[in-house]
């Protein structure tokens, strides 16, 4: 896709304001429509379209296979380890009232917390499953 | 919807059977938004119309673009799959019509539970997502880690972990011979 500079360039805009979109949605789930897995699903699309445009060498020198194996199992971590954290301070697994001093920004925090977990998760594990269907080719 | 399916099954071209797959997924989209179930709306059109699309079409890349044409008809799985969706169909018609107020769901303990008090014991309006992350915790984490299950498969599957030197060396040999259509 070397020559198709329009393609490049438009996909250069969009890039950007697609990450940032994710994050609104991610950050903004308890709120408005949205959540962890449509975020997660809406920046791996972002990268996407990296590959797409620019080529798969040139994005995994933005985001290694490697790290994203580490980053699918950092978001299952980060929820499950929510659920141990509220169990050391003295609720059951999950229960985010015990996150904060009082029980409602518990469960605000804990909601979001877990949510940003979700979104790692699928947002990596979906960009590894195209890295390596796109990686197919490339073995060839 | 209709429409799209019947040419998806119709259809020998797998390019233009991807795309009716795309429209059909956004049409389901469209149908959530008029439900008012915005959240499963927005996954539809994200996954469904967006990613799962990208996928197929990434393995149409190997497979080619046309299928093989001649299909004969066997009756007996013909007659058993119709049996089976007459079946479905006729369990839908115990279903209550959609938004009538006196439906089982409206008089549910749990639903209004669930509506007067989730926004005051959690302060986030969107009660799906309370209900998804707060009160529904634990299928929340077993779907991520079935996401994370099926990541970790299809690396196994592709040889995505450190054996890919040796299966490049594999299949050098055998794909030499194969067309690759672009």
């Amino acid at each position: 896709m070397k020559h198709h500079i329009i393609l490049r360039i438009v996909s250069k805009i969009l890039i950007p304001i697609i990450m940032l979109f994710a994050l609104y949605v991610q950050f903004h789930g308890d709120f408005g429509p949205g959540g962890g897995f449509q975020a997660g699903v809406i920046f791996a699309s972002a990268l996407i379209l990296h590959v797409l445009v620019f080529g798969l060498e040139n994005t995994q020198k933005v985001i290694k296979s490697t790290t994203l194996q580490i980053f699918a199992a950092l978001g299952v971590l980060i929820f499950a380890g929510v659920g141990v954290v509220t169990m050391l301070l003295g609720g059951e697994f999950l229960n985010y009232n015990y996150l904060a001093k009082s029980a409602v920004s518990g469960q605000h925090l804990g909601i979001l917390i877990i949510e940003l977990g979700v979104g790692i998760t699928v947002a990596s594990v979906i960009l590894l499953i195209f890295y390596h269907f796109a990686g197919l080719k490339a073995d060839d | 919807m209709f429409i799209c399916v019947i040419g998806i099954s119709l259809l020998r071209n797998l390019f233009a059977g991807a795309i009716l797959l795309s429209v059909y997924s956004l049409l389901a989209a469209c149908l959530f938004i008029i439900m008012d179930a915005v959240d499963v709306a927005f996954t539809e059109a994200a996954v469904g119309a967006g990613i799962s699309t990208i996928l197929v079409l990434a393995t149409i890349l190997y497979t080619g673009q046309e299928c093989q044409r001649h299909i004969k008809i066997k009756w007996a799985p013909l007659v058993l799959s119709l049996a089976v969706g007459g079946l479905l169909i006729y369990g839908t018609m115990d279903i209550p019509a959609y938004g009538k107020k006196d439906n089982p769901i409206h008089q549910y303990k749990v639903t209004k539970n669930y509506l007067e008090k989730s926004q005051k014991e959690t302060g986030a309006p969107n009660i799906v997502t309370v209900i998804l992350a707060s009160k529904r915790g634990y299928d929340t984490l077993g779907e991520v880690v079935v996401v994370f299950c099926a990541g970790i498969g299809v690396l196994l599957l592709l040889g995505g972990f450190k054996r890919k030197s040796k299966n490049k060396l594999n299949t050098t040999n055998e794909t030499d011979n194969e067309e690759v259509p672009s």
